[in-house]
């Protein structure tokens, strides 16, 4: 097992979670993979009601989970969720970890299996900065919001909003909503948004449901 | 931990332990025991303390207990013993479930004498330990038909003066639970705040939370699963078969032949401790050092050229001393019956029927109850809609790691049970 650590709280979390809040119904059952030291579950929990399960690979944050009083499962979310059978959540989210597993495809697929709807939040790497980053240096690009060296990243992939967009399709994944999130703002339906967001928002449900 | 001689701790920081002792059980109402088990002195020295054996016949007549393989039990002895102090809600209450060759005295000294070994996981029951015995009580007894003061098939059969050997029923997970289950009503606690245990144990807690859900408040099942591999059953199998083929064995009324089987006992025991070790863990121990020396002997009925031969050949010697060969039969057959799914329909339904919170853990090297086993019964708990838990943790030192590291384990199961108990209190 790598020493991986998938949760990466950011300047945005907080703004990012109430997001993720707004989207689950109550009493609903959640899980969340990556799901760090249970911030997000705690709250689903206490404000929206949820039975709440989280998947976690490092063992402080699994412990700090514990020390909740949430359910927690150690593992690995590029092993596949193969514990958790179909269909046994009302929601999975997975927030700012897509770019960092090793296989997205697998852990996308695996999240629509175990739960018939998807939060998915993935940083933006179609942002204007990032862009210009790369022509003016002609490096691989270090921002506020993307704040490692390439050779010290747990970023494994770099994708765009539309990147995103086209992966979904491929996997006969349907985009309920996108939301852009841009100068820590959540804004639905922006202008320009591949250039701008910082991040998105993606809610998923399986093609044929 | 060097053993603490009682003698330093001084008189105002030894055990007291009261109780009155109730022999008959019957099926009316009991007066519960009155429990006082108080440990003063300062809290977090790490010390249970002394702590004595307790006995308690159950299922005397009329009653009797009607085991699951079709036999019949009138009388049960169980030996067990308790640490910490239980609240006067009765709702601090932890059942520990020890192993195969495990006995009820799981922490604490019973004589003063430094020599005396503590109990046998003494590391990780005490004040500040994983199960705080400042805040929690801590029950352990030994199972039936293990021998170590809980009816087994070393003791004398009723009306008879000679042990039972081979003549005593067959039992099963389900009866050793049904046995601990009585013992814990009869201590006049309704529901546990938890019920824990490793290997067998941890078969044993799984078993409790199937038929009796609504006793416990929390499972935790360490280093176990829903049943033992093919694997598990070949390595009893050698066990067993060395016992049986030892001419000391007498079909098992080695008793009256003032002998015991100790070469096939001790062999069982070799066996079965390579099972409880890991390849790095033997490595790390042993690797391929000799006992005597840096030169072979070139003689190949030396008992001891290797030091891992040396170490195997101790643990079964010191085995014969204290375990029973009849009841290691018995044991081993009852862990290879076990099967939750098959004896209740399935996983799902057996696990589901508890609203306790489920926590399991296993440990990357244990290849007896690998990791794959315990997702297993998770996935099972999740599909039941459960709240489960699961921790696979890294550790070298394979099957026997539940009984080693202490402060690993602590740092789970010391947040779960605080939290359970504050749900608990929480609730009512």
């Amino acid at each position: 097992m790598s020493a991986t650590r998938y949760s990466m709280p950011g300047p945005d979390t907080e703004m990012i979670d109430e997001l993720l809040l707004e989207q689950v119904d109550d009493g609903s059952r959640v899980i969340d993979l990556g799901c760090g030291d249970g911030r997000l579950l705690d709250r689903l929990r206490s404000e929206r009601g949820c039975r709440v399960l989280g998947i976690e690979l490092g063992e402080a944050e699994v412990t700090a989970v514990i020390g909740r009083g949430l359910s927690v499962i150690r593992a690995d979310l590029d092993q596949g969720l193969g514990d958790i059978p179909d269909d046994s959540f009302d929601t999975a989210v997975l927030s700012q970890t897509l770019q960092q597993v090793q296989r997205p495809t697998t852990v996308l697929r695996e999240m629509l299996r175990v739960a018939r709807r998807a939060l998915v939040v993935v940083p933006n790497f179609g942002h204007w900065r990032i862009r210009l980053k790369v022509i003016q240096q002609g490096r691989a690009p270090v921002t506020d919001s993307l704040p490692y060296e390439w050779y010290d990243t747990p970023n494994l992939h770099v994708c765009s909003m539309h990147d995103i967009r086209d992966l979904v399709e491929q996997l006969g994944m349907k985009v309920v909503r996108e939301i852009p999130i841009i100068g820590g703002r959540p804004a639905e339906r922006a202008w320009w948004a591949n250039l701008r967001a910082d991040c998105a928002m993606y809610v998923l449900e399986r093609a044929n449901a | 931990m060097p053993c603490p001689g009682v003698g330093l701790l001084g008189p105002d920081r030894r055990l007291k332990l009261t109780g009155r002792r109730v022999v008959r059980v019957g099926g009316s109402v009991v007066e519960p025991m009155a429990i006082e088990v108080s440990t003063t002195g300062p809290p977090g020295d790490g010390l249970v303390g002394l702590v004595e054996t307790s006995t308690l016949e159950l299922f005397s007549p009329p009653e009797s207990l009607t085991l699951a393989g079709g036999g019949r039990l009138g009388a049960v002895t169980v030996a067990y013993e308790t640490y910490g102090t239980l609240s006067r809600e009765r709702d601090n209450a932890i059942f520990v479930c020890h192993a195969l060759s495990g006995d009820a005295h799981a922490a604490g000294h019973h004589h003063d004498a430094a020599s005396q070994k503590p109990g046998w996981w003494d590391d990780f029951i005490g004040p500040g330990k994983g199960l705080d015995t400042n805040r929690y009580f801590v029950i352990c007894a030994n199972v039936l038909g293990g021998c170590q003061g809980t009816t087994g098939p070393g003791d004398v059969a009723p009306g008879s003066e000679t042990p039972w050997g081979l003549e005593f029923p067959f039992i099963t997970v389900d009866d050793i639970v049904t046995v601990h289950r009585a013992l814990v009503e009869q201590l006049g606690i309704e529901q546990l705040l938890a019920v824990i245990g490793g290997s067998l144990g941890g078969m044993q807690v799984l078993e409790w939370a199937a038929r009796f859900p609504d006793t416990i408040r929390s499972a935790i099942v360490l280093a176990s699963g829903s049943k033992l591999s093919a694997r598990g059953i070949a390595f009893n199998a050698i066990g067993r078969r060395a016992i049986l083929a030892d001419p000391s064995f007498h079909d098992g009324d080695f008793y009256s032949h003032d002998e015991v089987p100790s070469v096939g006992l001790a062999l069982a025991r070799m066996v079965a401790h390579v099972t409880y070790l890991s390849e790095a863990s033997i490595e790390m121990k042993f690797g391929r050092r000799l006992q005597e020396g840096d030169r072979f002997a070139y003689d190949v009925a030396r008992e001891t050229e290797f030091q891992v031969e040396s170490y195997l050949h101790h643990q079964g010697k010191q085995f014969v001393e204290r375990f029973d060969a009849n009841s290691y039969l018995y044991l081993t057959r009852a862990m290879d019956y076990f099967d939750l799914a098959a004896s209740h329909g399935s996983l799902c339904e057996a696990l589901g029927r508890s609203d306790a919170r489920y926590l399991v853990v296993s440990y990357s090297t244990d290849w007896l109850f690998p990791t794959s086993q315990s997702r297993e019964v998770v996935s099972a708990m999740v599909e039941a809609q459960r709240d489960v838990t699961m921790i696979e943790f890294e550790s070298p030192y394979g099957h026997d790691a539940f009984l080693i590291e202490h402060a690993q384990l602590a740092g789970v199961v010391a947040p779960f049970l605080e939290q359970t108990l504050e749900a608990v209190r929480g609730r009512s």
